[in-house]
């Protein structure tokens, strides 16, 4: 898991948390649909990952995030766009 | 086998004050969706809903109510108070005891609710109000209309959502049917556009964003559909035995001739196929009807994209071949989404196409959608001879109840 950024692996370990699964079950490429994340797992999960980056996840973003790698591909942008964006 | 019909009708929505206003308004197509102004909206990101405007409820009120009562129990007395009026009834002590109440609600007194835990929690207020209870529950409605006109029978309150007026009614046509009563005022009402509610549905992020067009974001079984919008109001009906209401020379508005209820038993938010459909069926068979005499659905119509999505697949379930040539329209493309209210208020709309010959459009209808592909009504009125109408109502929680009614 070496290769992992500190976002990546956040973000696995929030879904590892949820789904109660070992984080090691989790790679950068599993989709939601593999990790048996529905509609309701994935709100509450966009919750998680806006509380513990202090970010706001915008409706369209959250639309696309489908697998590990897209849910930390969209923090990274978002952080970027909002560097000191805290809790609202 | 004891028959219910309609006798009196009663609405508050967006559109207006008494059905006279909600007719003219879903005639014309009218959207009454616009931003937000009966609560905070500072700390909201999509501040748009389909209120009841300009809404002064000293005007219709009085004081010990006005002190007591919830927004929507302020809708749910205005609603009942049309509807008795027009069923102009007259009952003896004996009768009182055969009359009932059945409302539904979503939520309850929420608005009031919202204040109160502000005030405590924000404003550090030593005390909450002596009334916050009797004001916040959410059988205060059926509570105050059984008071306000002295109906001493079952009296309840029903709480499935989305469902919840639908059930109300359905149930309330039940329990005249059985024996247990001979009049019921039944419908439901909602007003859930205070902060801390608007707040947890933008967290379920199904709310359409409020864009520059507020009037436009509702777009039911469009392709360009996203999410619902909220709305606010109160509809009622007097159920009557049929027998009674004629002896009596009553104007019958229709036979509420069937209902159903059901439920997905499957997921908490996400739609199911077959116990909608289920409902369908059922409901029309209580009425007697085969699905080729149904002329109008009232559809659930959400405008959510999963929502329109599968009452389309459950509609062509049910109709088959008929299906295409039903008109299907959503009316909280102009009223909102009222939660507890809905079904009342479309349960009207769906008697607009009895009583007027004009069937409700599908207002911001603007693009096809491949898996929506029936005949929406859409954006213009249509005039049109109809003499049976279903309405859906699909709730949160997999719960559905389905009404259908027919010219008397």
């Amino acid at each position: 898991m070496s290769e992992l950024d500190p976002i990546e692996q956040k973000v696995i370990e929030l879904i590892a948390q949820k789904k109660r699964i070992p984080p090691e079950s989790i790679s950068l490429d599993s989709t939601f649909l593999e990790l048996g994340i529905d509609s309701l797992d994935g709100m509450d999960l966009l919750f998680n990952f806006e509380e513990s980056f202090k970010l706001t996840i915008p409706d369209e973003m959250a639309q696309q995030m489908k697998s590990v790698r897209q849910v930390a591909d969209a923090l990274r942008t978002a952080l970027a766009n909002s560097p000191r964006s805290t809790t609202t | 086998m004891r028959r219910v019909v309609i006798t009196g009708l009663g609405g508050v929505s967006a559109l207006g004050i008494g059905v006279p206003a909600l007719w003219d308004g879903l005639a014309a197509g009218r959207s009454g969706v616009r931003r937000v102004t009966v609560c905070d909206t500072s700390i909201l990101s999509n501040p748009i809903a389909a209120e009841v405007p300009s809404f002064d409820p000293a005007a219709h009120l009085t004081p010990d109510q006005l002190l007591l009562f919830d927004r929507s129990t302020a809708f749910a007395m205005i609603a009942a108070s049309e509807a008795w009026a027009q069923a102009d009834l007259e009952l003896t002590d004996e009768e009182r005891e055969r009359a009932g109440v059945l409302m539904g609600t979503g939520m309850g007194g929420v608005t009031r609710q919202d204040e109160a835990y502000r005030d405590l929690y924000e404003k550090k207020v030593a005390r909450s109000h002596p009334f916050t209870i009797p004001r916040i529950m959410s059988n205060a409605a059926a509570s105050h209309i059984s008071m306000r006109f002295r109906l001493e029978g079952p009296t309840l309150c029903i709480s499935t959502a989305c469902a919840s007026a639908s059930h109300a009614i359905g149930e309330a046509a039940e329990l005249i049917r059985s024996g247990r009563a001979d009049v019921m005022v039944a419908g439901g009402a909602d007003a859930p556009i205070a902060t801390g509610v608007v707040k947890a549905w933008e967290g379920m992020r199904v709310l359409a964003p409020c864009g520059d067009d507020p009037a436009a974001a509702c777009r039911p079984f469009s392709a360009d559909r996203q999410g619902l919008v909220l709305g606010e109001g109160a509809g009622a009906v007097i159920l009557e035995e049929r027998e009674r209401a004629i002896r009596r020379g009553a104007v019958i508005h229709a036979e509420l001739a069937g209902y159903a209820a059901t439920a997905d038993a499957a997921h908490i938010t996400a739609p199911g196929v077959d116990a909608p459909a289920r409902a369908i069926r059922q409901a029309l068979a209580q009425a007697g009807l085969a699905p080729e005499q149904v002329d109008y659905v009232n559809a659930h119509g959400t405008a959510t994209r999963l929502n329109d999505k599968t009452e389309t697949t459950i509609i062509k379930r049910v109709f088959g071949d008929h299906a295409r040539k039903l008109a299907v329209s959503s009316t909280k493309s102009m009223h909102g989404h009222i939660m507890g209210a809905s079904g009342a208020i479309e349960l009207l709309a769906a008697l607009m196409a009895i009583e007027r010959g004009i069937v409700p459009p599908t207002a911001n209808y603007r693009q096809r959608d491949p898996e929506c592909d029936l005949d929406y009504v859409p954006n213009q009125a249509r005039e049109m001879k109809v003499d049976v109408a279903v309405s859906n109502s699909f709730a949160f929680g997999g719960l559905n109840a389905v009404l259908a009614v027919r010219r008397a």
